[in-house]
């Protein structure tokens, strides 16, 4: 499974970066599709994006109320809340861990050999604060003396934006070069703490920083697809804790918001049966290798 | 006899709520806005500029 899971993850990584005739055109892709909603983070001025970003675009919409409003129209992010919305409901974050690039970057990186640490529990509280001040209140309330804000998460932090559009577009167009400044050593230096971070920890941005994570996390009790807890085959030999790569103690706490139903619990971790994948409350499938579990430090 | 499982309806209440929002937004027009946005390379959105 957690193979069938890499390629899900790169096969949704090339389509919503499928627009390969960019080193020709040397800008990005401006088709209809870009009216699709990308499930993960990935950057909507990446030169292969097919997709737009939804925290890209709901910034966006968030900054011109005012002036929209003024001019009579209304648009109130609910196109962008709804999609995201629809799949954060049936989904939640299993989007995090089969859907997302930055996710599978993330994860790329962690195949690494070093030394691996554990990333501190409290510190996912910062994704929520992001998600309230960097994509709903500061864009919405700090704003110039036309009405406009700025995109905060995407101008200052979004690591996936310098990633997959600000040193692409870069390389594709020296013009932009000479306009390069502080702003952008700023994210370059973000983009190049969560790389070395993602080496050493797994998923750190996904744990600490992403307000995407944040708003599908909000879903944890409520979404149509999660993994459910058997209490009554549970023994609470707690090899679940040792396999999630999200630091979820699974059998304490089966709605965790931190969990990414990649399945390791389930198929690499309970010898027992108690894990299944449910659908609206209805178990599909349960574990489906009965081998000794895996004792891994993350 | 095994027991069987109750569908949980949250997810369906929640899915229906957010389901009324996107059709909102699409008869509200906010598609085109999205579509108008995302053709743009937005330089100071991407840190550059």
């Amino acid at each position: 499974m957690e193979l069938a899971r890499k390629w899900v993850q790169l096969v949704i990584a090339l389509l919503t970066n499928g627009y390969w005739g960019f080193p020709v055109t040397r800008t990005i892709y401006q088709g209809p599709l870009k009216v699709v909603c990308s499930p993960g983070l990935n950057c909507y001025s990446c030169p292969a994006a097919t997709t737009y970003c939804p925290l890209g675009a709901l910034q966006q919409l968030m900054l011109g109320i005012r002036f929209n409003l003024e001019n009579a129209q209304y648009y109130l992010g609910w196109y962008v809340l709804g999609c995201i919305g629809v799949v954060g409901a049936f989904l939640g974050r299993l989007v995090c861990g089969w859907a997302c690039p930055f996710g599978f970057v993330q994860e790329l990186l962690h195949k690494i050999p070093s030394r691996k640490f554990s990333v501190p529990r409290p510190l996912r509280f910062i994704k929520y604060g992001m998600l309230l001040f960097f994509i709903f209140l500061l864009p919405l309330f700090v704003v110039n003396d036309f009405g406009m804000g700025n995109p905060w998460f995407c101008k200052y932090v979004c690591p996936a934006g310098t990633l997959e559009a600000g040193l692409p577009l870069l390389w594709l167009q020296p013009d932009l070069r000479s306009t390069v400044g502080l702003l952008f050593y700023n994210k370059v230096v973000i983009l190049v703490f969560f790389v070395g971070w993602s080496v050493v920890a797994s998923r750190p941005f996904c744990r600490v920083g992403c307000p995407l994570g944040a708003f599908y996390a909000l879903f944890s009790r409520a979404r149509m697809v999660k993994l459910s807890l058997d209490p009554a085959k549970c023994t609470k030999c707690e090899a679940c804790h040792h396999v999630c790569p999200m630091g979820v103690k699974f059998n304490e706490s089966p709605d965790d918001a931190e969990c990414i139903t990649c399945l390791a619990c389930m198929d690499r971790a309970c010898k027992f049966d108690a894990i299944s994948l449910t659908v609206g409350g209805i178990p599909i499938r349960s574990g489906e290798v009965r081998k000794p579990a895996v004792n891994k430090t993350l | 006899m095994r027991k069987k499982k109750p569908l949980r309806k949250l997810p369906f209440i929640v899915l229906m709520f957010f389901l009324i929002l996107f059709l909102a937004g699409v008869i509200s027009g906010e598609p085109s806005r999205v579509l108008e946005q995302s053709w743009q390379i937005c330089l100071s959105c991407i840190g550059i500029g």
